[in-house]
C-alpha cells in the first residue's frame, strides 16, 4: 500500500515523531503553567498569551529574518500578558481564573488584530537537528529530525525539578505556593513572589506558540493553536506538578495527538477522525482516574485557588 | 522618623529581657489595649493570661512589630527600642511561635529551616547544609527528624520545629501563643520542661499566652493578666491561686453551671452503634477502623485524641460525608446513612467543629440558619413547598432570646457574630426539639469563658434529659469533665476506653501518642 517499506511499522513511527513534534508546545506552557501554580497563582490565559506569542514571533521572524529573535520578542510579549496578569490579582477580591479567561480573550482578539498582514508572508523557520543520518530509510530520517527547542524543553524540566530543590528562588517558590502566610512570617512579599512566577509563566508559554508559527505547522492562521494553552493547565493537573512529570505527561499527549494522522498516513480511512480526538479522550480518561472524592489532592500548592 | 540603633545586638543563646511601659492600641474608637505595661526580665518564664478579646494578641503582635502601638514604648534590655516591623523585632533578637503553625507542610523540616534564615545562598549545597543542621541539632534539646516533609509530622513535632526554628534563627526572647493547644499532656510536660530549664539557664527568656492553669502554675516564674484590654493583675505565680487567677481574668461574670450527672440507666438503650467499620482517610493511604462504639441514651461517650488521627473522617462517617468500605452504622437499631430523612426520623443532631464553615451558610441571616432543620415541613409534618418567612422569623427569635446569642437582629448575615455566639446559634438549632443523638465536635474550640460554660450545660442538660452524645474533643480537660466513658482515638482505632471516672490522665495521654 506504500512504497516506504516499512508498512505498518510507520503507525508507531509517526507516533513517535509526532510525541516529540506536538509535545512540544505542550512541554513549555505546561512547565510555565508550573512555575505559576507553584507559587499559588493559576494563570487560565495561556492560551491566549501562546496564541498572542505565535504572532509575535511570526512577525518579528518576518520582519529581521531571523527566528531567534522572534522567540525572543515572543518571551518578552508573553512576560508582559504574564505581568499584567500577575498585576490585576494582587489586587483584594480579585479572581484569578476570571482574570485568566479575560486575558485569554484579550490575547486571542489582540492577536488576530495585530497579526492580519502577516498571514500572508512566510517566515524563516527554526532550526532543527537531523539525528537520523545513520539510518537508510527516509521516514526514520524525518522522525528524528528534531528541533531545538524540544531539547531546550527537555533540559528546563529537569533543570526546573532540580531547581524546586536547590534553589533559593525555589524555595521561596514553593513557600508561596503553599502557605501565604508562612511566606508573609518569613518576611517574603507573596504578590511580587507570584507575580513574577506569572511572567516566567507567560514567557514560557509564548515559547509553545513561537514553536507553533515558526516551525509545526510553521505559519501564522487563526486557527494555529487547537487548545494547547488550556490542554497544559490540565496537564499539569495530572503531572502533579512536577516539571518532569509535566515533561512525560506532554510526550504522551503528542503521541496521542499524532495517532489519527498517523491512522491517516497508512491508509485508514474510516474513522480515523475520531481518534484525532484522543488526547482530549486521554485528559478525562487520566483526570477522572486519579481523582477521588475521599482523597485531597496529593501534591498540589496549598495557596492555589483550585484546590481551596 | 530616624531613629539610631545603639542598642547592642543580642548574642544567641545568650537571654534578653524586655518591657513594655504605658502600652495602648486603638483601632478606631475600639481600645483593644489600654495602658499596658509588663517587664519580662532576662532569663524569666513569663505567662500572659486572659480570655479570647483580653488584648493578649494585640500586646504580643505590638511587641512584635507587627502592630504599631498608639502609645507606650518597647524596651529590650532595658534600652528603649523602636520595632516597625517582625524583621526588626528579630534583629533584637525576640521570636514568636505561633498558635497556628507556619512551617510550610510540603517542605522537608530542613528546608524549612534553612529558607527562613535572613541570608540564603542562590544555590543551596545541600551537603553541607544537612552538616550544619545535624551539629546544631546536637545542641537541641529536642530530637526531630529533618529530612521529612512537615505534613507527615504530629503535632507534637511540629511543635517542636517551630521552637527550634526560632532558635536556629539565633533567637533570645520566644513568645510562645497557646504552645500546647495541639499536644497531648505528655508532649506538653515535655516540651514546656526543656524551654523552662533554657530558661533557667539563662539562655532564653519566654512569654506564654495561656489558658490553662496548670501550666502556668507548674511552669511560669511570674504571670501578667489581662481583661478588656487592661492589665488587671500580675505577679509571682507562687503568691497566686488558681481561682485569683480566673477571677482577674474573667471579673464577676456568673458563669453557668453544669447540672449534676444523673446516673447512666445501666439497661439504657444504645442509640448509635457502630460496628466493624472501615473507610479510608483524606490521604487514600491509610483506614479508619472502628471495630465497636456505642453510644446508650443518656450517657456522653468522650472521644480523646490529637487532632488528624481520624476524628474528622469518624464524623464524615456519621453524617454520611464519607462512604465507608466495610461495616454498619445502626441509630434506633436501624441501619443508617445519614440521609434527611433518616436524621429527621431518629431525631439525630450534629455539631461540627468550627461552625461557621461546617453547619452554617455564612452570608444567609441567623434567622434562615436557625430553620435549616425545619424551613422545609409544614406544621403538621409535611413538604412545604412555600417558605414561612414569618414562621421562620418568629422561631428564631425565640432562639435567640432562648439561647442568649447576641446578634445586632435575626436579619443580620451569621459570620456577623462572634465566634461564641454562632456556636450558641447552631446549638439553638440542633438542641431543639427532640434529640436522641447529638454529635459534638470540638465545641468549645476558642471560646471565652462564659461561652464555654453556656454550651457545656446545655449538653449537659441535653444528656440528663436523655440524649446520647458523642463528643469528640482535643481538649483533654473538657472530657473529663464532660464524658460518662472516654475512647481514645489513635491512627484511626479506638485503641483505649475507660470510664471517665478516676481516668488516668497518663494513660490516656499515652494511647493519644501511640503507645499501645
Amino acid at each position: 500500500m506504500d512504497d516506504s517499506g516499512i508498512g505498518i511499522w510507520g503507525v508507531p513511527l509517526a507516533i513517535f515523531s509526532g510525541a516529540i513534534r506536538v509535545s512540544t508546545p505542550f512541554i513549555f506552557v505546561s512547565l510555565g503553567e508550573t512555575i505559576t501554580e507553584r507559587s499559588g497563582r493559576i494563570n487560565l490565559g495561556l492560551e491566549g498569551t501562546l496564541v498572542f506569542g505565535a504572532m509575535t514571533a511570526y512577525a518579528v521572524a518576518v520582519m529581521t529574518g531571523s527566528p531567534a529573535l522572534g522567540v525572543l520578542a515572543a518571551m518578552a510579549a508573553g512576560a508582559v500578558f504574564g505581568t499584567i496578569h500577575g498585576w490585576i490579582c494582587k489586587w483584594p477580591k480579585v479572581n484569578d481564573i476570571a482574570i485568566g479567561i479575560a486575558m485569554m480573550q484579550f490575547g486571542l482578539g489582540l492577536a488576530f488584530f495585530l497579526g492580519k498582514s502577516f498571514i500572508q508572508p512566510v517566515a524563516p523557520k527554526l532550526p532543527s537537528i537531523p539525528l537520523g543520518g545513520w539510518a537508510s530509510s527516509p521516514q526514520v530520517q524525518a522522525a528524528l529530525n528534531i528541533n531545538v527547542l524540544f531539547f531546550i524543553g527537555a533540559a528546563l524540566a529537569v533543570f526546573l525539578w532540580w531547581a524546586f530543590k536547590n534553589t533559593r528562588v525555589g524555595l521561596i517558590l514553593r513557600v508561596v505556593g503553599d502557605s501565604t502566610d508562612a511566606a508573609r512570617a518569613m518576611g517574603i512579599h507573596p504578590d511580587r513572589i507570584r507575580l513574577l512566577a506569572t511572567a516566567v509563566g507567560g514567557a514560557l508559554a509564548a515559547i509553545g506558540g513561537a514553536y507553533l508559527s515558526l516551525y509545526y505547522p510553521g505559519s501564522w492562521n487563526e486557527g494555529i493553536s487547537s487548545g494547547q494553552g488550556l490542554m497544559a493547565v490540565a496537564l499539569v493537573i495530572f503531572a502533579r506538578w512536577n516539571p518532569i512529570g509535566c515533561f512525560l505527561a506532554a510526550l504522551l499527549f503528542g503521541g496521542a495527538g499524532a495517532l489519527g494522522p498517523a491512522l491517516q498516513s497508512v491508509g485508514v480511512t474510516q474513522g480515523y477522525y475520531l481518534f484525532y480526538a484522543a488526547p482530549y479522550v486521554l485528559t478525562l480518561a487520566i483526570l477522572i482516574a486519579t481523582s477521588s472524592p475521599t482523597r485531597s489532592l496529593a501534591g498540589a500548592p496549598g495557596a492555589l485557588s483550585l484546590t481551596k | 522618623m530616624h531613629i539610631v540603633r545603639d542598642t547592642p545586638l543580642p548574642q544567641a543563646g545568650k537571654a534578653v529581657g524586655i518591657e513594655t511601659l504605658g502600652m495602648t492600641m486603638r483601632f478606631g474608637g475600639f481600645t483593644a489595649l489600654d495602658n499596658v505595661s509588663i517587664n519580662v526580665p532576662a532569663g524569666s518564664f513569663h505567662a500572659l493570661l486572659g480570655e479570647n478579646g483580653a488584648g493578649k494578641s494585640t500586646l504580643v503582635k505590638c511587641i512584635m512589630g507587627f502592630y504599631h502601638a498608639t502609645s507606650g514604648s518597647l524596651s529590650v534590655d532595658g534600652r528603649e527600642v523602636s520595632v516597625g516591623s517582625p524583621k526588626d523585632a528579630a534583629t533584637y533578637g525576640l521570636g514568636m511561635v505561633y498558635q497556628h503553625f507556619t512551617l510550610v507542610p510540603s517542605l522537608t523540616g530542613a528546608e524549612n529551616l534553612v529558607i527562613s534564615r535572613a541570608v540564603v545562598p542562590a544555590v543551596i549545597n545541600w551537603a553541607k547544609e544537612r552538616r550544619d543542621l545535624a551539629a546544631f541539632m546536637e545542641r537541641m534539646p529536642f530530637k526531630i527528624r529533618l529530612d521529612r516533609k512537615v505534613s507527615e509530622l504530629a503535632a507534637g513535632e511540629k511543635q517542636k520545629l517551630e521552637i527550634v526554628k526560632q532558635l536556629y534563627l539565633g533567637r533570645s526572647f520566644l513568645v510562645l501563643d497557646e504552645p500546647t493547644s495541639v499536644l497531648t499532656p505528655a508532649e506538653a510536660d515535655e516540651m514546656l520542661g526543656v524551654v523552662r530549664g533554657m530558661t533557667q539557664r539563662g539562655e532564653l527568656t519566654v512569654l506564654m499566652i495561656s489558658h490553662k492553669f496548670h501550666e502556668v502554675t507548674k511552669f511560669a516564674d511570674a504571670v501578667s493578666i489581662l481583661r478588656r484590654g487592661k492589665l488587671v493583675g500580675s505577679g509571682k505565680v507562687s503568691d497566686l491561686s488558681t481561682a485569683e487567677m480566673a477571677a482577674m481574668m474573667i471579673g464577676d461574670v456568673k458563669l453557668a453551671e453544669l447540672d449534676s450527672r444523673l446516673p447512666v440507666v445501666e439497661e439504657a438503650a444504645p442509640v448509635l452503634s457502630v460496628s466493624q467499620v472501615s473507610a479510608p482517610d483524606n490521604s487514600g493511604l491509610k483506614t479508619i477502623e472502628i471495630d465497636s462504639l456505642t453510644v446508650r441514651s443518656g450517657e456522653i461517650v468522650g472521644i480523646a485524641g490529637i487532632s488528624g488521627n481520624g476524628q474528622k473522617e469518624l464524623t464524615e462517617i456519621l453524617s454520611g460525608q464519607r462512604p465507608t468500605d466495610t461495616g454498619t452504622v445502626h441509630v434506633n437499631g436501624e441501619a443508617y446513612g445519614a440521609t434527611r430523612e433518616e436524621t429527621r426520623r431518629n431525631n439525630v443532631r450534629f455539631i461540627p467543629e468550627e461552625p461557621l464553615q461546617n453547619a452554617c451558610a455564612p452570608k444567609m441571616t441567623v434567622s434562615e440558619n436557625l430553620a435549616f432543620r425545619t424551613f422545609d415541613l409544614k406544621p403538621d409534618g409535611k413538604d412545604a413547598i412555600w417558605l414561612s418567612r414569618g414562621g421562620m422569623k418568629k422561631r428564631a427569635t425565640a432562639l435567640i432570646s432562648d439561647f442568649k446569642v447576641k446578634t445586632a437582629s435575626s436579619a443580620s448575615p451569621i459570620a456577623a457574630l462572634s465566634g461564641g455566639n454562632v456556636q450558641r446559634a447552631v446549638l439553638a438549632r440542633e438542641l431543639t426539639g427532640a434529640v436522641d443523638l447529638l454529635i459534638v465536635s470540638n465545641p468549645c474550640f476558642g471560646l471565652d469563658f462564659s461561652a464555654v460554660a453556656e454550651i457545656r450545660a446545655r449538653i449537659m442538660r441535653a444528656r440528663n434529659s436523655g440524649t446520647a452524645v458523642l463528643l469528640l474533643s482535643e481538649d483533654l480537660d473538657e472530657l473529663l469533665e464532660m464524658s460518662d466513658r472516654i475512647m481514645v482515638i489513635s491512627d484511626g482505632k479506638l485503641v483505649y476506653e475507660t470510664p471517665a471516672m478516676n481516668a488516668d490522665i497518663g494513660v490516656i495521654g499515652a494511647h493519644m501518642a501511640g503507645h499501645h
